[in-house]
């Protein structure tokens, strides 16, 4: 059965929450970078397949539950 | 009933001819009853003027019929006046189309320093934004309406008491509106911090999504339009979409209401076609009083750009934004050749850094570090370095907050530096120029960062 539904992911972060602790930038460097002041510079939201698992661990990491994993809409 | 049928029945708006372009009290709508009989309208003078509120034309069809009303501001082309220019029918329809009972917020907050447009269009027309509200609430299905308006405005608060108690007493129909005083912070308008602060929380501004239009006030479908937009819906349902188009041009209909400021013979309010070419507007003020240098559209949320340029540039959000810059709350400042735009701009920068509302880390470290910055080239030394950090750290604001404040300080500082980039160059060479010393143009209002308690 083909299955249709989008896998596409993507970053969400909530601006208010972050404290800028910098986890995420480590552990993703690929997608995410920080500003002088150590708050996030998101590079590119969507998730390439093939960094959807250091996506997960980048979500995991942040203490303050800033950052969220999206499915993107199709 | 059909958009264009809407007009049909109404009695014809009187003294206000053809396309709304000539400067003064011939090109007004909103204001026409300042200019008729030189006092703000009650109640009586407002249903002398305009008839009884159209209820019926704005109430909604048969199941998922649209409201005609929604059609008809369709038609019209009318566009947020609060500053996004966004296309008003699609935000009705949104929260027509949303679940539920919906909520109508109408936001008279003007938080811009350079604008006046909202508190005049309240004291001069109440009653049409009135309207609006309960035509709006009409619409949408909208049981509950809600006005907010600036706590530090006593005046006006007393005024709108009035004017709401005039129309419970006249039985003047539609949902009741409930005035709201939130604290007066410049943040504090942008749409989301009216939903936190109506739910019992901050005037601060939330993350985004879920967007007002989608969860809002009591988690319902939330219509936010600014008050100028309001009223503008209330002449539509009178008079319909053929009638608003006679004035502004076809890609930019309408009037809308300006706030002229600076280096202008007659700075004020002004109602003015839609789509005249800036320099057409300030001849509403009675032109530049001095030669000029640049003009700030859209306030402190807004763009410098060189007055050549500004001056034949149409006032449409697409002809704008092909400079960088947009409508916004339809501020313009007219800045004199002798002024120093870098000192003008390092005021606001420091004001925009103090009143964000210290949320999110660019407002909280990049924004006061780009102000310090700015500051530093305009009223002392900045070296080459320094620019291009002062440069790198305005391009790292946009679009890294929960709301658009820093993308706005970020606007703002980008097209200064452009905009007067040879008084760039020559700050880094010399140090200030003497223009430093005069009185700025811009009122800058003074005031630290609001404390934790002063959100509620």
């Amino acid at each position: 059965m083909a299955i249709t539904r989008s896998t596409d992911l993507s970053l969400r972060l909530d601006r208010i929450a972050c404290e800028g602790h910098g986890a995420c930038a480590e552990l993703l460097p690929e997608l995410l970078s920080l500003d002088e002041w150590g708050f996030p510079i998101v590079h590119s939201a969507t998730v390439p397949p093939e960094l959807a698992a250091h996506a997960r661990r980048a979500v995991a990491a942040c203490p303050v539950l800033a950052l969220r994993l999206d499915r993107t809409r199709p | 009933m059909t958009a264009e049928s809407v007009h049909e029945s109404t009695r014809p708006l009187p003294t206000v001819p053809g396309d709304g372009s000539a400067p003064g009290p011939h090109g007004t709508r909103l204001l026409s009853g300042w200019f008729t009989s030189g006092r703000a309208a009650d109640l009586a003078d407002h249903l002398d003027r305009y008839g009884p509120l159209p209820l019926d034309r704005a109430r909604r069809g048969g199941r998922g019929g649209p409201a005609p009303l929604i059609h008809a501001v369709e038609e019209a082309g009318l566009t947020g006046r609060g500053g996004a220019a966004f296309p008003t029918a699609r935000k009705l329809q949104a929260v027509a189309d949303g679940r539920g009972p919906a909520v109508v917020v109408a936001n008279a907050m003007e938080s811009e320093p350079a604008s006046a447009k909202d508190a005049t269009l309240l004291q001069l027309a109440p009653h049409l934004v009135l309207d609006g509200i309960a035509l709006a609430a009409e619409a949408v299905g909208a049981r509950e309406a809600h006005l907010c308006v600036a706590r530090t405005r006593q005046h006006q608060v007393h005024e709108l008491h009035a004017a709401l108690a005039e129309r419970e007493r006249h039985r003047v129909g539609g949902v009741p509106v409930r005035l709201h005083e939130l604290p007066h912070h410049y943040v504090s308008s942008e749409e989301s911090a009216l939903v936190r602060w109506l739910n019992g929380g901050d005037a601060r501004p939330m993350s985004t999504p879920p967007r007002p239009f989608e969860k809002g006030v009591g988690k319902r479908p939330t219509l936010i339009d600014n008050v100028e937009t309001l009223a503008h819906l209330a002449l539509i349902a009178r008079y319909g979409p053929a009638w608003y188009r006679q004035a502004g041009a076809p890609d930019a209909p309408g009037t809308t209401l300006v706030t002229l400021g600076g280096a202008v013979r007659h700075p004020g309010v002004y109602e003015a076609p839609m789509g005249a070419p800036l320099g057409r507007l300030l001849a509403h003020g009675g032109g530049p009083s001095e030669p000029l240098s640049a003009v700030l559209v859209g306030g402190f949320f807004g763009s410098w750009l060189p007055a050549d340029e500004a001056l034949p540039t149409r006032f449409t959000k697409q002809d704008l934004a092909q400079l960088g810059a947009g409508p916004g709350a339809g501020v313009l400042v007219a800045l004199p050749e002798r002024a120093c735009g870098l000192a003008e701009t390092a005021s606001v920068l420091a004001f925009l850094a103090r009143n964000g509302a210290q949320q999110c880390g660019p407002c909280r470290f990049g924004l006061p570090a780009v102000a310090e910055d700015f500051a530093a080239l305009a009223f002392g030394r900045l070296d080459p370095d320094g620019l291009r950090r002062l440069e790198r750290r305005v391009g790292l604001l946009a679009g890294r907050g929960a709301c658009r404040h820093p993308d706005g300080a970020s606007r703002f500082a980008a097209t200064a530096l452009r905009t007067f980039a040879a008084e760039v160059e020559r700050h880094l060479h010399h140090g200030p120029c003497p223009a430093v010393d005069h009185a700025p143009v811009l009122h800058v209002p003074t005031g630290s960062v609001p404390g934790a308690d002063e959100w509620r």
